[in-house]
């Protein structure tokens, strides 16, 4: 029942950003697709930091690889400008899926740290590549994408593309959504509790983990796309450790193991990076601090706030009942 | 004469210089209740390891139903007919009772692997879990999580996880590590409930629940196995009180 409760509110919570956002500012509607994007990022690692205990510090590998494929498609051979787009939407997954299924192969024989590590070092070699191979990549320069795609709605209008990137939003969040409370989801969790015990029940859990990761592979690709359309230039930034610490932190700050939290921690970081920034120039120091005290006092990330606060209540409710008996 | 279950053939293991199993040899028999004692370190866990898949042997060989199973996963054993349970508690602390016995009971079905169904959608699956939960008087706490339960009723968790892939043999590893005395009579009596054919091999240093349930006993020393039989001429041995009182 309470999960039901939930379902609604996050349900409310959309249809109420989808009806208000275009009366917003075109700056706040930037901003808002901006935050929709990472949350798909924030949501792909989650599937591994929060669900199956994974902490991948190469998240942005898989974006940089969607970003790069449509920055080099649209840009040298003028492919993904029109209906095309959808076919650059599964291609980049595809290649996200892949370079996961490859990068897999590495990661997934360790955990914990040494799997930090390991993904973090991966996602260096793509940033690596991209820094490099100027001749396909344009080096530090990057790629500057051609305006956005057209088919009988254009993308280069904000308000459709926040439309367009707001329906992919929902798609991910769905499908992880389903995907988590699917048998094989729940394997996942298994796998984050006691790994040992998932092998002797019978689980061959290096496949379970590995399938995890091709899927946050091919999410992380997606929102790579959507990155280099929105964003309209692609470059060795976009796949820098930055993006990868930032997705973990978005998990991390809105909640591990909840999928929406990560979307929430992608809000908040967002905000607090593209709109704080133009008010004060020490707004890092905000941003860590909230990351301090986030980790210190709320370990279930800002969506356990309502939790904590009914529980406070309950609490305080019963010190009040002591008295009167 | 019908075939063991379960077939243990001058089984070692060596980590290093030590050798912690040597040469162990062992048949279960379908519903054999038999038991392996042995003092501290004397490489009991180890074998179980072994027999497990979850350490590789250094040389002999496992045989579950006459099939050499030695270089298998764990899950191709647990898919085959084996089941274990842990000496220290492995239970998935953060789920609920329910969701655990859920899991354990997935272990060895294809569904495993959907992704685009709803594991609550699976009512046979629950019906399943609901007649090991009621059978165990767990069924009204299956919403707690593991983590809020005492230790005595984790360890009986501990084991409807074990019986929950339908196992042909079942090995346990110190049902009653940690029970006060009145709480591992009661592990004995939930031991003895569970269907006669299934056969069970278990490690054991709570000599009453041993002797309660075993009917044969397996000494082992050093990792190597030094006296066997049937629980009453164990119960006797001379050389068995020497290794437990450190004369031996």
């Amino acid at each position: 029942m309470k999960s039901r409760r939930n379902i609604l509110i996050v349900i409310a919570a959309l249809l109420a950003l989808a009806i208000i956002t275009p009366f917003s500012s075109s700056y706040v509607i930037t901003l808002i697709t901006h935050a929709l994007v990472f949350a798909i990022l924030a949501m792909s690692l989650d599937l591994l930091l929060g669900y199956t205990g994974l902490p991948s510090l190469g998240q942005a590998a898989y974006l940089g690889m969607g970003a790069y494929l449509t920055a080099i498609l649209a840009s040298n051979y003028g492919f993904g400008l029109g209906w095309s787009f959808w076919a650059v939407i599964l291609l980049g997954m595809l290649l996200g899926a892949a370079t996961a299924a490859f990068f897999g192969l590495f990661a997934i024989r360790a955990t914990g740290v040494y799997f930090l590590m390991i993904t973090l070092a991966l996602g260096m070699c793509v940033w690596g590549l991209a820094y490099r191979w100027n001749s396909l990549t344009g080096g530090d320069n990057g790629i500057n994408l051609p305006p956005r795609p057209e088919f009988g709605i254009s993308l280069a209008n904000d308000v459709t593309f926040f439309y367009v990137v707001f329906g992919f939003f929902v798609f991910t969040l769905a499908t992880l959504y389903v995907l988590v409370r699917s048998p094989f989801g729940r394997t996942l969790e298994g796998i984050r509790e006691r790994e040992l015990r998932m092998r002797i029940l019978g689980y061959n859990t290096w496949l379970h983990k590995y399938i995890a990761y091709i899927i946050a592979g091919a999410f992380g690709g997606l929102a790579g796309v959507l990155w280099a359309q929105m964003n309209g230039l692609v470059s060795p930034e976009d796949v820098i450790l930055t993006t990868s610490v930032d997705a973990l932190l978005m998990v991390v700050l809105g909640g591990p193991g909840t999928l929406v939290g990560g979307a929430i921690g992608a809000a908040v970081v967002t905000f607090l990076r593209d709109y704080l920034s133009t008010l004060v120039h020490w707004w890092q120091y905000v941003l860590g601090g909230v990351y301090v005290l986030t980790i210190l006092y709320l370990p279930g990330g800002l969506i356990g706030i309502p939790e904590r606060v009914r529980n406070w209540r309950v609490r305080r409710g019963r010190k009040a009942a002591v008295p009167s008996h | 004469m019908t075939e063991p279950v379960l077939e243990l053939k001058s089984l070692s293991k060596s980590f290093g210089g030590l050798h912690a199993v040597r040469g162990v040899s062992l048949q279960v028999m379908p519903g054999d209740r038999k038991a392996i004692i042995g003092p501290n370190g004397a490489g009991k866990t180890t074998l179980f390891n072994v027999v497990t898949g979850v350490l590789p042997a250094t040389s002999g060989e496992v045989r579950l139903f006459g099939e050499n199973i030695t270089g298998w996963a764990p899950h191709r054993r647990t898919a085959a007919g084996m089941a274990r349970t842990f000496q220290i508690t492995s239970l998935f602390p953060g789920l609920t009772v329910l969701d655990n016995v859920l899991l354990a009971i997935g272990g060895v079905r294809k569904m495993k692997f959907v992704m685009w169904r709803f594991l609550s959608s699976y009512r046979d699956l629950y019906e399943k879990a609901r007649g090991l939960l009621e059978k165990a008087g767990y069924w009204d706490r299956r919403d707690l999580e593991v983590r809020n339960l005492s230790h005595g009723e984790q360890r009986q968790i501990e084991i409807i996880l074990g019986l929950a892939s339908d196992p042909k043999i079942l090995l346990l590893d110190e049902p009653a590590a940690g029970l006060a005395s009145g709480e591992s009579r009661e592990m004995a009596e939930f031991l003895k409930r569970l269907d006669s054919s299934l056969a069970i091999l278990l490690i054991e240093h709570d000599m009453d629940v041993v002797f309660d349930i075993a009917e044969h006993i397996s000494v082992l020393h050093f990792g190597e196995l030094v006296e066997e039989g049937p629980t009453e001429k164990i119960r006797a041995s001379d050389r068995v009180q020497q290794i437990y009182l450190g004369t031996g």
